[in-house]
This record gives C-alpha cells, sequence and structure tokens, in this order.
C-alpha cells in the first residue's frame, strides 16, 4: 500500500518537512501493511461497535449554568481584538 | 523506613493518629523529588509551594477532627489531567505555555477528597507511546535501571510512585498506558471500565477507548482511590449511572472458588523468562484456591490491527483542535509520534478508505467483545502476563514504530472490549519488575480488587524497592 503522505498532511493540516516525507512513506506504509491481516477476519453480518457500554442519546436539562468568564476563555490566546480571537482572513475581499 | 515509603492507608493512618503531619510527608516526597527527578525526569512541574500551603491547610483539618479518604495525601497527577492555574501540556511543545482555566473532573474529585496535588508527570506525548520515550520533553527513566524505559504512556506517574516521589498517582489508559508502565515499574496499575471514571478535563487521544486510573503501591490503596474518583459525571456523557459499590468492601474475601481463564492465545509468542515468571503465577493462584481454566479468545490476533486503526483515527480528530488559535502554538510544534498518528488516522478516515479500514476495524471490535463475553460465561475473570516482554533498554524500539505497538499486544483488547484490567507486580527478571494483568467484564472492578489483593499478599512483590528510601 502506498500512501499520498503530502495530500495527507494537507488534509490534516500538518506542516512535514522534507526529510520527514520519505520516512513517513516508509513508517505508515510497514503498519498499513501490517494492518491487511484485518482481511482474514470474517466480519459478514456484524454489527460495527463505537460505544462499548451501550449507552445511547445521553440528555441534559436545557438549561444554563455557570460556565468559563470570556477573561478565562481568552486567558491562553495570543491573538484576540475586541473580545474574539483573531485568525487570519479565510476569504479575500 | 522514610514517610514516602508508605501506603495511601498507611499514610492516613499515621496523619490521624497524629505520628506525623502532611507537611513532614509533603516535605519527604518534595525531597525525593530534588533528589531524583534530574536522572528520572519524572515530573514536568513541581508544585512545592502550592502542595506545602495545602499541606499546612490539611494538618489544620486534620486538627479539627476531619476525616477525608485522601486528607494530607501528596498526589501525583498526569501532565494530561487540567489543572487550573498549574501548566498543563501533555507533554507536547504544542502545549508548553497552556494553563487551564478549570480542572478536569477527576482533579476536582482528588481536592474535595482531601489530596494535596504534589505535581505533574511527564508521559509519552498526548499519551502516545509505550516506553515514556516520546515526551517532547525527554524521556523518563526507569528507577529500577536507568538504562531502561519505565513503561508508557504515563511513565511518570508511575516512576513517582516506584520512587517515592508521591503515594500515589493518576494516569490514563487507552492500550495500556497505565497497566504497561505499572508493571514495568512494580506498582499496582488500575484501567477502570470504559466510562467508570470521568474524561472530562483530560485531552483526550482516542475518545473511545481512554480510560482514566491511577498507579499506588497496593492492591488495597487502588480501590480506595477509585472509591474517590469512579462515578456518573454531568460533565461526561459516556459515564454510565451504574452504582458504585465499595471497592474496599470485598477486597480480602480471597480467590476460593473463583475460575480464573488463562487465554491461549496470550501465551504464544512470550519472552522464556515471562513463561516461566507467568507460569509461576498460575500456581499461586492455583494454591490460594483458584481454578486455572484454559480458554481461548479467538480474535485476539486482530487487536493492535484494529487498535492501530480506531486509535488513531480518534487521534486525528482529536488533535485537530490544536490550531494556536485559542491556545497553544500551531502544528508544527508536533512531534513524530503525534505526526505519525494524525496522518495515519487521516488517511484511514479519507474518502475511499474509509469502508476498507475503520468500518472494518469497528467490526472486528466487536468479534473482540464477544469473544471476551463468551469467556466470561466459562470463568469469573482472565489472567495473563501484561507484557510480552521485560522492560526494554532506551533507545532500542524508537526506530521501529510498528515494533514498539506490538509492546501493547496484551493490553490493547481489554481496550477495544472496554472491560476492567489490574496490574499487579508479579516478580523480578534480572532485577527488573514484570506485573501480571487480571481483567473481568464490565464494571467488575471490586472482583478484580479481590483476586489482585490475595495475589498481592501472597506473594508480597510490592514490598521491593528500587533503592532504600
Amino acid at each position: 500500500m502506498n500512501i499520498d503522505v503530502l495530500h495527507i498532511a494537507k488534509l490534516a493540516n500538518l506542516p512535514l518537512r522534507k526529510d520527514e516525507i520519505k520516512k513517513y512513506e516508509e513508517q505508515l506504509s510497514s503498519i498499513l501493511a501490517y494492518i491487511e491481516k484485518l482481511k482474514k477476519a470474517k466480519t459478514d453480518n456484524v454489527s460495527e461497535t463505537s460505544q462499548v457500554t451501550g449507552l445511547e442519546n445521553v440528555t441534559r436539562n436545557d438549561s444554563t449554568t455557570p460556565s468559563l468568564s470570556q477573561e478565562s476563555a481568552f486567558s491562553n490566546t495570543k491573538s484576540q481584538q475586541n473580545g474574539s480571537f483573531k485568525v487570519k482572513a479565510i476569504l479575500e475581499q | 523506613m522514610k514517610l514516602n515509603s508508605l501506603t495511601i492507608k498507611q499514610a492516613r493512618e499515621g496523619l490521624k493518629t497524629k505520628q506525623f503531619s502532611s507537611i513532614e510527608l509533603v516535605k519527604v516526597c518534595l525531597e525525593e523529588i530534588d533528589k531524583r527527578n534530574q536522572a528520572l525526569n519524572a515530573f514536568l512541574t513541581v508544585c512545592a509551594n502550592e502542595a506545602m500551603e495545602h499541606a499546612k491547610k490539611a494538618d489544620e483539618l486534620i486538627g479539627d477532627g476531619q476525616d477525608l479518604p485522601l486528607l494530607g495525601i501528596p498526589i501525583a497527577v498526569k501532565d494530561i489531567f487540567s489543572t487550573k492555574g498549574i501548566k498543563t501540556t501533555a507533554a507536547s511543545k504544542v502545549l508548553s505555555d497552556y494553563i487551564p482555566p478549570y480542572d478536569a473532573t477527576v482533579v476536582t474529585k482528588l481536592k474535595s477528597a482531601g489530596a494535596i496535588l504534589i505535581g505533574k508527570t511527564n508521559l509519552d506525548a498526548w499519551a502516545h507511546g509505550s516506553s515514556g520515550e516520546n515526551s517532547d520533553f525527554g524521556p523518563v527513566k526507569n528507577p529500577w535501571n536507568e538504562e531502561y524505559v519505565p513503561g508508557g504512556s504515563s511513565s511518570g506517574s508511575a516512576v513517582s510512585v516506584a520512587s517515592g516521589m508521591a503515594i500515589a498517582a493518576t494516569g490514563t489508559d487507552t492500550g495500556g498506558s497505565i497497566r504497561l508502565p505499572a508493571s514495568f515499574t512494580n506498582t499496582v496499575g488500575l484501567k477502570p471500565t470504559y466510562g467508570r471514571v470521568s474524561r472530562y478535563g483530560i485531552i483526550a487521544m482516542a475518545s473511545s477507548l481512554d480510560s482514566i486510573g491511577h498507579f499506588t503501591k497496593t492492591v488495597e490503596d487502588s480501590a480506595l482511590l477509585l472509591n474517590v474518583t469512579a462515578g456518573k459525571d454531568n460533565l461526561d456523557a459516556t459515564t454510565p449511572p451504574e452504582i458504585i459499590p465499595n471497592y474496599l468492601k470485598s477486597l480480602s474475601t480471597g480467590m476460593k472458588g473463583l475460575r480464573i481463564g488463562v487465554p491461549k492465545e496470550y501465551t504464544v509468542g512470550l519472552e522464556p523468562e515471562i513463561e516461566t515468571n507467568f507460569k509461576q503465577s498460575l500456581k499461586v493462584l492455583e494454591n490460594l484456591g483458584a481454578e486455572i481454566v484454559e480458554i481461548s479468545l479467538p480474535n485476539t490476533e486482530y487487536g493492535i490491527a484494529v487498535y492501530y486503526i480506531i486509535q488513531p483515527a480518534e487521534v486525528s480528530s482529536n488533535l485537530a483542535r490544536f490550531d494556536g488559535i485559542r491556545y497553544g502554538n500551531d502544528r508544527s510544534a508536533f512531534g513524530n509520534e503525534a505526526k505519525r498518528r494524525i496522518m495515519l488516522g487521516t488517511f484511514t478516515l479519507s474518502v475511499g478508505y474509509y469502508d476498507a479500514y475503520y468500518k472494518k476495524a469497528m467490526k472486528v471490535r466487536t468479534l473482540i467483545i464477544k469473544d471476551f463475553d463468551d469467556a466470561f460465561t466459562k470463568v469469573d475473570a482472565i489472567v495473563s502476563p501484561v507484557s510480552p516482554t521485560s522492560p526494554w533498554k532506551i533507545g532500542e524500539k524508537v526506530n521501529d514504530p510498528l515494533k514498539m505497538y506490538l509492546s501493547d499486544v496484551l493490553t490493547v483488547n481489554c481496550n477495544l472490549a472496554g472491560i476492567p484490567g489490574l496490574s499487579v507486580p508479579a516478580g523480578f527478571i534480572n532485577h527488573l519488575p514484570v506485573g501480571i494483568q487480571f481483567m473481568g467484564p464490565k464494571f467488575s472492578e471490586e472482583l478484580l480488587f479481590r483476586v489482585g489483593q490475595a495475589f498481592e499478599q501472597e506473594t508480597k512483590y510490592f514490598e521491593k524497592i528500587p533503592y532504600e528510601l
């Protein structure tokens, strides 16, 4: 299995160094080769498990409770303006 | 004997009867950290001043006759649990300066029970690893021999307890991250049932697998701590309303009449010394009155493959939130292993591959669960080694990720099935500790403590420490 590391890194928004590309290609291919063994497992009519204790639709009352203050929520950001997180422009004018 | 060699139970008794103060107890732990942390690298942050202040308060409360389960006890917390006002890094440079504005539920519970947070422990960054070497802030060393790994990912927590820097410590176990380091450091490690302990405020690794547990010196201490941390939490929707028994209650009931299963798939490919050690442990169980039954968990061989699809998929999703905008640094700060897992997960979830990998893995997960369900109709609990090998040398597996991943071959299935596992010291191979693991049906922690306690009190390996304290 060959893996297009650059494409995957783009999807995952991960900056990669040049020397990392080849390394990850090799390592990810060897892991995927190992994973191939799942093909042997017979899973016709087997349902998928994503939650092990069987809980479903856990809800709470739709009422307000105390939450973080704006000040706390901003306490770790390096980039804010007028009470908002400041990010790079997404759409050009 | 120094105070930091005490168990929670012994320390509580000593504090209650005024044989020593919490200040003295905390001081001894801080001295041990001072003496050894440079070599062992177990702590990323030491909360010396805060701990001393809280110890003073604890002493006052004890003086007033207050009785809380952990009052005055210094506990170390894995640096992946959010701690209000105390730096929390997940051992990643992405969060090198992150200070959470709130506490994880477990931290709140520990504090309410009177515990004193002595520091934040090192780990494989984001809890990705089996050896403790993947920390962005340097590897943790095994106190039994510093050339060897202590196991991971909760490496610093295990080492803090093994070397007398804390009386107990918290950990997280997604594929073996508590049980493996416990077995490599001669400590007791509990991975509770999925959802038994709240995940709220703990930096998420793989949300359908993450289990929140702890390290202690004895099984009794492990039960005592679970009494504090277990329970439904409205802030974590995956905590079921299941009744919480008093985990200390049937601790001393013994092994008689219990049927303990040995899965034949768990005894192949073991290092010869591990095999010998495991056979000795089975004899101990038998002598204690257990009936040892050979069982089969036929889908065991798929465990690592399923785990290395589901876990990186969830990792890639959970780590997507780290963009350096609201907190932390940008994505260029991720280390090698995090990048590897993000890419692996992104790949298996991507268009065209989802069905072949992720969907298939979720189906095989169902088969693995069924294996355990079937087994537990025949036996009360299951026993196996924790690791197929004894601790390895630092650096030995770092360049071969697949080989590193395979270290978890005996622990991951427990996480995939959501059942509890308890690692208990089982002896030594070339002066390095090895553990044995007990697994039971969902919410059977009480039974595991009972079995573990009987084994521990018969063998007493836990009494051995890496050096005189």
